[in-house]
């Protein structure tokens, strides 16, 4: 790949925007786990990707100091409950993917969207092994291959979430321009 | 004297330092749960803070359905009205026949001197969603604690029996589906009055009936129901229909596979049933306190 071509590359995803507010950090999580709660009819809900885990992704690449361990550990909880799976393991699952996005953060950056997504599908698996490892060791069967079929959806689904987010963070078109 | 650096760039514990805390934090929690069964009140605390969210996740599904209700043409509703009456007709007509076979069932049972059954409580519940988690198949319903629903409950459908109710939440509680793997149903063969217990294997629209010996009289299209003896399950209800038997000698038991009677998948209006209250004493507990007696006696 050309110099100019990685440039082009970069520009997609390094623009400048607006400051982000706690607020809006909280809505969007907020609105992941809404997601994440959805009932959806048949063939959708095995493929529906973890919106939190993207979401807490994207803040933890681009603000890596807004977002800490707790409330990813606390929406962890929130989501065991909600999926009355075993208490903790959501929360595990998404300490590991924090540890590994801010590990990573400065990496990701770096990259155009197309090798974001494949970091993405790396982090988001991740967290789905953990998942996993802790129902293998509670004496739960492998449920089939399908099993990490969310994250390989929820990696597709990266671009549009980066712009979605980014959205209202876009600056406005500057009135004073000519 | 010890030199440290002026805190510029204080940025609290390290990475790993924190990944760790929350790690050990949620295995101690998993352990808890897991092993002991601790944290049920610390689940029904995050469940009451969850709960206006679950609530707000199921309007989706709910508006869909009140567009498609808001869309329906009058001629259909009329149609429908039509059908609907003469299907109240017919069930009329059985139901009266219904209520004399019951009060003579009633009669009879006391000339017997057996125990009377007793009407029990149902809660109308409607199914918010399905949850995420591949490993079970279960429903949350909207019905919890507050009203009167408890853990073990029978949930049945329209045409027979969906699963039981396994953990409860103030508002709202958690069904376990009939075919979540190991999920029991103590049944009877309609037919026959054969008895036995379907097992879920965790793939929907399957059921297995374990451990009937090769011989046993069970036929393709069988229809199985509950048997009651637990106590749980009302006698009677539709569990499911066999599909295939496999007999073959070189095992102790057939390979019995059936299909839910219920639509254990789809989504709407579901009822929790009530547990008899009046559970009899379990005979072999009388039967461990009655050894020691006889031990001690020569």
């Amino acid at each position: 790949m050309r110099l100019h071509e990685m440039v082009a590359e970069r520009a997609q995803t390094a623009e400048i925007l607006r400051p982000v507010r706690g607020v809006y950090i909280a809505g969007t999580l907020l609105v992941a786990l809404l997601l994440n709660l959805l009932s959806l009819p048949g063939f959708l809900h095995t493929l529906r990707p973890d919106f939190i885990g993207l979401t807490l992704i994207y803040w933890v690449v681009y603000h890596p100091r807004r977002v800490g361990f707790l409330p990813a550990w606390l929406l962890g909880l929130a989501m065991d409950v909600a999926d009355g799976s075993l208490f903790g393991q959501h929360a595990l699952a998404y300490a590991g993917l924090m540890y590994l996005a801010i590990l990573l953060h400065r990496r990701i950056v770096m990259f155009g969207m197309r090798q974001q997504v494949l970091h993405v599908l790396a982090i988001l698996a991740a967290s789905q092994a953990v998942m996993l490892l802790v129902r293998l060791t509670a004496g739960s069967d492998f449920p089939g291959p399908l099993y990490f079929a969310p994250s390989i959806v929820g990696a597709i689904l990266w671009p549009g979430m980066f712009n979605l987010i980014r959205l209202p963070l876009r600056p406005r078109a500057d009135p004073d321009a000519v | 004297m010890e030199y440290t650096p002026p805190p510029f760039f204080k940025r609290g514990p390290s990475l790993l330092t924190r990944f760790a805390f929350f790690s050990i934090a949620s295995m101690v929690l998993l352990v808890a749960d897991v092993r002991f069964n601790y944290l049920q009140s610390m689940r029904s605390v995050v469940a009451v803070a969850v709960y206006p969210l679950q609530q707000l996740s199921a309007v989706p599904s709910r508006a869909f359905g009140w567009i498609g209700e808001i869309a329906v043409s009058h001629s259909h509703l009329r149609r429908e009205n039509e059908q609907l009456r003469q299907q109240g007709l017919r069930d009329a007509a059985g139901l009266q026949n219904q209520q004399a076979l019951a009060a003579e069932n009633e009669h009879l049972r006391q000339l017997l001197a057996m125990r009377s059954r007793v009407p029990r409580k149902l809660t109308a519940a409607e199914i918010l969603y399905a949850p995420r988690d591949p490993f079970t198949r279960r429903v949350v319903v909207d019905k919890g604690g507050q009203h009167g629903v408890r853990a073990g409950a029978a949930v049945v459908d329209r045409t027979g029996v969906i699963g039981q109710v396994t953990r409860v939440f103030p508002w709202l509680s958690e069904v376990t589906l009939i075919t979540d793997k190991e999920q029991a149903v103590p049944i009877q063969v309609l037919r026959s009055g054969l008895r036995g217990v379907t097992f879920g294997i965790g793939d929907d629209g399957t059921l297995e009936l374990r451990f009937m010996p090769v011989n046993a009289d069970i036929q393709n299209g069988d229809v199985l129901v509950t048997s009651g003896i637990d106590g749980i399950y009302p006698p009677g209800l539709p569990v499911a229909v066999v599909s295939k038997v496999e007999r073959n000698t070189a095992y102790a038991f057939a390979r019995i596979t059936c299909i839910p009677a219920a639509g254990v998948n789809s989504y709407g209006q579901v009822l929790i049933v009530g547990m008899d209250p009046r559970q009899p004493d379990n005979p072999v507990a009388a039967d461990d306190l009655a050894k020691p007696a006889v031990k001690a006696g020569p």
